[in-house]
């Protein structure tokens, strides 16, 4: 115990030193003898009850490997992890390694509450150029330290409900060459507007359609209005405008939320609520989320994030399949490419066993466990495989939410510091404009008040 | 109507508030000595470090924060009286008092004489434990849980409630998504939680009032209505006063029911003041502007409080 703490001493001056002296000193330990003195608990923290199986299955494995360090999970829902997060880091109780977010990073490496990894890095010839393309760049911040390993991603894509599509007679090879544009919606609106059925049975693209009383709406609207990332509820329409959130990302310092292409494809989107082809935000917002309502029959349509695939899916009676988003203006699909990864908290007493941890994490064999369990995509290429074939095996395809992957059409989330600021600005400004309050031309404004935050 | 009152004055004479407080405070009262002073402190010590560690501390805390810029992951900078400046030019703040008000309102308005009405009943036509017992339900029932079984029963297009409108032919309402409907859906559901706690509270004050007062106007042949305003009304007056600065006080609190159902949207029709709070201070880490908007709703209820006390003469009681 005592050596610990005097270690933890001398980390404080020379963490390079530690690093390589720690884990020489620990893999002794290891091979020595099972019941070496030195026992370490870690904490891990993620969100995702979904994931907490795979990778207690990973903790498991890595206790097996290294019989003196035991990790400890703790899992939160999405919003009380943040809270709980931020409080336990003000008090110094943060746990050793934890999910990070791209949203929250950038405030966490700014503030000096994680760990730049670089040094473990150097130190241990770890590489970073093992996963998908891109995703380890998202974790290094403006002042080029970096900050996480990843460990999966996400993609955005429409699940269709099966028997409302062949009622309606539409084809699955339909749902995948579909294109948009902001002026009539292209083909997809089109389609949205024949899978939507009033009380009579009247489609939407039928003479007589009553939009006051819809029985199954086209495209269903998500109980979050996404503030102003908009994932998985406007950003893929948006981008395939050609439209980029910021004038550079990541670590862009000026939005475009008063681009004339944004602004039309907001207002072409809530125009599906005046045509009764996509609930009311009132309707969206009066208790079931988006997910629930899509299980329940009350939309044909529905755009959503691969980590929802086993919540869609999972939906008694309902027959689900999966499409792209459709090509754009630009020629182009899009989808916001969103990575996941692990950090190390600044204050931990264990670093060396933390970052041997995260090590772990982002290790093929740690995320092809993960992909066995086809919970999420892995951000290792030879892991997400197991996951493609363990998904196939449920009966899921997933190369709706890959394919942009191949075809190079994906943006990245926007990076950016004041993230939590610039939810609260956008979040009742996009509020206002869906509930036909405010024009979309008012987000121009929204627009001077996001941008003021980074002058 | 005048049997009915002869029984229960009879029956309930011996009872409640007199037996209680003899058995549970008995020997030491007459006596009282500067001796006693340290036992006295001993006594009080548990509630005063509870007090202390958890009301006055964190208070003074606040209030220090509040002329603080205060990011909670980097120490607080003085900042004077910035906060308060920023505070007086933010629509978002007088708007999370305006939706406020309109909450308490609408919550202290129908709860209070809703309560009112079910304590009288209780008192004048039932000493019924288990009925009292049920009006207790819904306060049993953790917050969250009401707010979110409410928020699913009055969803759209799935909520039972919804489905009970359309079978009688009404359309549907998207209770808790409109910006109109959300606040008193809101109020209203605190309301079905809270009501029938008020209402025992109140039913203990007029337990209070003595049975021979109503035997007197019965005698007279005052009728029942004519009893409630120049017996009951008058001298319930303090325990209605203690009630109504409890709940009020409570009421301006609302922040769970909001958490878990509409999180302030939509747009800002139900971004009340401690949501706005929590906003401020969790999500966006202004920890120094959060607490400005804490002193100034620690104002606002200190003075409304004390005009409800003044007001309604709660010090003082009717039956002296």
């Amino acid at each position: 115990m005592r050596r610990i703490t005097r270690l933890a001493a001398v980390a404080t001056i020379l963490p390079l030193a530690l690093a390589g002296c720690g884990s020489g000193d620990d893999s002794g330990g290891g091979s020595g003898s099972a019941q070496a003195p030195e026992k370490t608990e870690i904490s891990y923290w993620l969100w995702d009850s979904n994931q907490l199986p795979a990778y207690q299955a990973c903790a498991d494995a890595f206790h097996a490997a290294n019989p003196e360090i035991t990790v400890k999970i703790s899992q939160f829902g999405w919003a009380d992890y943040w809270t709980g997060l931020t409080t336990n880091l003000v008090s110094g109780n943060a746990p050793d390694v934890f999910t990070n977010h791209l949203n929250y990073y950038p405030e966490f490496a700014a503030k000096q509450q994680i760990l730049p990894l670089d040094e473990f890095v150097a130190a241990d010839g770890t590489k970073t150029d093992v996963y998908a393309p891109g995703l380890a760049d998202l974790w290094v911040s403006a002042d080029g330290k970096r900050y996480g390993l990843p460990k999966d991603f996400d993609t955005v894509a429409i699940f269709y409900n099966k028997k409302m599509l062949d009622d309606a007679g539409i084809t699955e090879d339909q749902m995948k060459s579909l294109t948009w544009n902001p002026d009539d919606g292209g083909t997809y609106e089109k389609i949205i507007a024949h899978l939507t059925v009033d009380k009579n049975g009247k489609r939407g693209d039928e003479a007589g359609f009553d939009k006051k009383n819809v029985k199954v709406y086209g495209l269903g609207l998500d109980e979050n209005n996404g503030a102003g990332v908009g994932q998985q509820m406007w950003s893929m329409y948006a981008l395939s405008t050609g439209w980029q959130f910021t004038d550079k990302n990541p670590w862009g310092t000026k939005f475009q939320y008063d681009d004339p292409r944004f602004q039309k494809t907001i207002a072409w989107w809530r125009g599906l609520i005046d045509k009764g082809y996509m609930p009311s935000l009132a309707i969206a917002r009066s208790g079931t989320s988006v997910n629930d309502g899509f299980g329940a029959g009350k939309y044909a349509l529905s755009t959503n994030g691969s980590w929802m695939i086993n919540t869609y899916y999972g939906y008694d009676k309902v027959e689900v399949g999966t499409a792209p988003t459709p090509v754009g203006p630009s020629g182009k699909r899009a989808t916001i490419y969103n990575g996941l990864a692990d950090s190390i908290y600044a204050g931990t007493k264990h670093k060396d066993q933390a970052w041997r941890w995260v090590k772990y994490l982002a290790s093929a064999d740690c995320q092809k466990t993960v992909g066995d369990k086809a919970v999420v995509f892995p951000a290792i290429p030879e892991a997400l495989t197991v996951a493609e074939e363990k998904f196939k095996a449920k009966g899921i395809d997933i190369s709706a939410f890959t394919v942009q992957i191949h075809e190079n059409t994906t943006s990245l989330f926007p990076i950016t510091d004041h993230a939590s600021d610039i939810g609260a600005v956008m979040g009742p400004a996009m509020d206002a404009v869906l509930s036909f309050e405010a024009e979309p031309s008012s987000l121009s404004k929204a627009n001077d008040e996001v941008n003021a935050l980074f002058q | 109507m005048r049997t009915g009152i002869g029984r229960q004055s009879g029956t309930a004479e011996p009872r409640p508030e007199t037996s209680p407080p003899r058995s549970g405070a008995p020997a030491p009262r007459p006596r009282r000595r500067a001796g006693d002073l340290p036992v006295a402190m001993v006594f009080l010590l548990p509630a005063a470090v509870g007090f202390a560690a958890f009301y006055l501390w964190p208070a003074l805390r606040t209030a220090y924060l509040s002329f603080t810029d205060y990011s909670l992951l980097a120490p607080p900078e003085w900042a004077g009286l910035d906060n308060y400046r920023r505070l007086l030019g933010d629509r978002l703040f007088w708007n999370s008092l305006k939706v406020t008000v309109e909450y308490v309102v609408i919550n202290i308005g129908v709860q209070t004489i809703a309560a009112l009405g079910m304590a009288v009943l209780m008192h004048r036509l039932t000493r019924s434990g288990l009925i009292r017992g049920v009006l207790l339900l819904p306060y049993l029932v953790a917050n969250v849980v009401v707010a979110l079984i409410w928020y699913t029963m009055l969803d759209a297009q799935l909520g039972i409630v919804n489905q009970a409108l359309e079978w009688i032919g009404l359309d549907p309402v998207a209770f808790f998504g409109e910006t109109s409907t959300a606040i008193p859906t809101i109020a209203l559901v605190n309301v079905w939680r809270h009501v029938g706690y008020t209402a025992l509270l109140l039913f203990a004050g007029l337990q209070a009032i003595p049975k021979t007062v109503y035997e007197a106007a019965a005698t007279d042949g005052a009728s029942e209505a004519r009893m409630f305003w120049r017996i009951t009304m008058p001298l319930l007056r303090p325990a209605l006063a203690l009630v109504l600065v409890l709940t009020v006080i409570g009421s301006f609190q609302i922040f769970d029911t909001v958490a878990v159902t509409t999180k302030g949207g939509p747009i800002n029709a139900t971004r009340v003041i401690y949501y706005y709070i929590y906003e401020q201070a969790f999500q966006r880490f202004n920890f120094g502007y959060a607490a400005a908007v804490c002193v100034a709703l620690f104002a606002i209820l200190a003075g409304l409080a004390l005009l409800q006390l003044k007001l309604l003469r709660a010090g003082d009681s009717d039956l002296d």
